[in-house]
């Protein structure tokens, strides 16, 4: 199963109700996925000089690591929300990341860009939606995910989104069979991956081919020939985010877009609480199709 | 006419309302529910088994009306996943969209969808009159053994693939036949079915001569020694 969300306020006067909305549609989803959940968060208020590391502390206490990064990095402020922190610093990704990873190799990186922010955790999703306080968050985008489990264990690692570019992230309803293979050849092509997940594979897929100046529409259209499965996927980048339905079709998905915003679930229970929902056009995103939204 | 009782989601939790439309007491004569706030909820109008009259005011999730016997259900939005599914009798009514297997495995009693059905509508139908107003996606009439499923629009790829004995009335174009789905000449039986489901449905912008009939050619009914080498 899982369930997968997705919001793009239109308008910047419902930025700050973003989280809000949100956290209801994550609630709703936990029918179809009630092990763990995660969402990302896309919000460029922050200095665009700067990037945000989204990190997952795990068993690494908080203080000691933010007494240790203030003394290595300079301009630095650190957000500590739940086992998670957001790190916000010019340090360059190259030289941030590759530090936590000599110095803590318990903290896992979740996420980075300029406007990106990812929380995940194990779990019942309604709980997770408290303890990170979504209902806080402002932005003009997010995405997020409820996960049964069916393919790798139920742990931090595996959960949604993953996230394997600046600023991008992938969730996805299904399961991929060829993900092992892909796997090896993007492996050759100098991509890490931090599990065994099948979606990790194809987030990984996505990023190579955006960092080789491909559109999303042809990216996710690329996907339909080298992918092989089941999939419902929301891919997002700070410009906004996208869907793409398997040619089968059997995960299913469904739209309502409005003046206001643009909402995408698993099933439309998930948004039955958004403003206006029920005047919205409503449809599901035709099989094999890409659908994109944003700037 | 009995007089019409409203029923809250927002008041009622959904196993209460089922229960309470599933166990009516004919005595105190009510037949005729208003459901509101219905949220997109699954299993809504589940296992009805009476002549009973229901409204359902806003979109509904998925096996609505699923195994429905005598009930009248009307959708004022859309449905989910396998809407009807299993259906006995009675008549299910939409007037918006409907998701995916809309009338799956159903034996009998009439669907109608005043918009569009996607895909694998009528998969395996047993016996029940399916009317689409618009168009239907990929794999409708997937296994279909008996019944009429009727398309005003066009329908998606592969329709009717391998049927039984389902007959399809297809006003527009389909992206492609399913393997041994043929089209076939009509005969009186075929336009007088055409004509009541035309009128079941209410439908006055399409005649008899807009359709055109699709079954199977029966060549998956027996083993074929020529493709032997495909097991």
């Amino acid at each position: 199963m899982c369930g997968i969300v997705g919001l793009y306020l239109k308008k910047k006067t419902l930025h700050n109700k973003l989280g809000f909305y949100l956290s209801g549609m994550l609630d709703n989803m936990s029918s179809r996925g009630p092990d763990s959940a995660g969402f990302a968060i896309y919000n460029n208020k922050e200095s665009k000089k700067n990037y945000k590391y989204s990190l997952c502390l795990n068993k690494t206490l908080s203080r000691g690591f933010e007494q240790d990064i203030k003394k290595n990095f300079k301009d630095i402020t650190v957000k500590n929300i739940s086992d998670h922190i957001v790190v916000c610093t010019s340090a360059t990704p190259k030289k941030f990341i590759s530090y936590i990873q000599r110095n803590f190799s318990e903290i896992s990186l979740v996420g980075y860009g300029r406007s990106i922010e990812i929380f995940k955790q194990v779990g019942n999703p309604k709980e997770i939606v408290k303890k990170f306080k979504l209902e806080k968050f402002s932005g003009s985008h997010a995405i997020g995910h409820t996960r049964m489990a069916t393919e790798s264990a139920i742990t931090v690692d595996g959960s949604h989104p993953y996230s394997t570019g600046e600023d991008e992230c992938l969730v996805h309803n299904g399961s991929l069979s060829n993900h092992n293979n892909l796997r090896r050849q993007l492996i050759k092509q100098g991509k890490n991956f931090d599990s065994l997940n099948d979606t990790e594979v194809a987030a990984g897929y996505i990023s190579q081919k955006l960092s080789e100046n491909k559109s999303m529409k042809k990216t996710l259209t690329e996907c339909l020939t080298d992918l092989d499965g089941f999939y419902t996927f929301i891919a997002g980048t700070n410009k906004g985010f996208a869907v793409l339905r398997d040619e089968i079709a059997c995960k299913p998905a469904v739209i309502a877009e409005n003046n206001d915003y643009v909402a995408v679930a698993s099933e439309f229970q998930a948004m039955a609480h958004l403003p206006y929902v029920n005047k919205s056009n409503i449809y599901e995103p035709k099989p094999g199709v890409v659908y994109t939204w944003g700037k | 006419m009995g007089k019409i009782e409203d029923l809250d989601f927002k008041k009622n939790s959904l196993r209460k309302i089922n229960n309470f439309l599933q166990n009516i007491n004919y005595k105190n004569n009510k037949r005729d529910f208003i459901l509101k706030n219905p949220k997109g909820l699954h299993a809504i109008c589940a296992g009805l088994t009476e002549n009973i009259s229901v409204n359902i005011k806003g979109h509904v999730g998925y096996y609505c009306g699923g195994m429905n016997q005598k009930a009248h259900i009307t959708i004022n939005g859309n449905a989910g996943t396998g809407l009807g599914e299993n259906m006995m009798s009675g008549l299910i009514h939409v007037k918006g969209n409907t998701s995916q297997s809309t009338g799956a495995t159903a034996h009998g009693g009439t669907i109608i969808v005043d918009g569009d059905a996607s895909s694998r509508c009528g998969i395996s139908m047993k016996g029940i009159d399916i009317i689409i107003k618009g168009s239907v996606g990929h794999m409708s009439g997937f296994m279909a053994q008996s019944g009429t499923l009727l398309i005003c629009g066009d329908a998606g790829e592969a329709l009717g693939d391998s049927i039984y004995e389902t007959v399809i009335y297809l006003a527009g174009k389909p992206k492609s036949l399913g393997v041994d789905c043929i089209e076939k000449k009509m005969n009186k039986k075929d336009i007088k079915k055409i004509e009541d489901l035309l009128k079941t449905g209410k439908i006055k912008n399409l005649k008899v001569n807009n359709f055109k009939k699709f079954g199977s050619q029966r060549k998956l009914y027996n083993f074929n020694i020529d493709n032997i080498s495909d097991y």
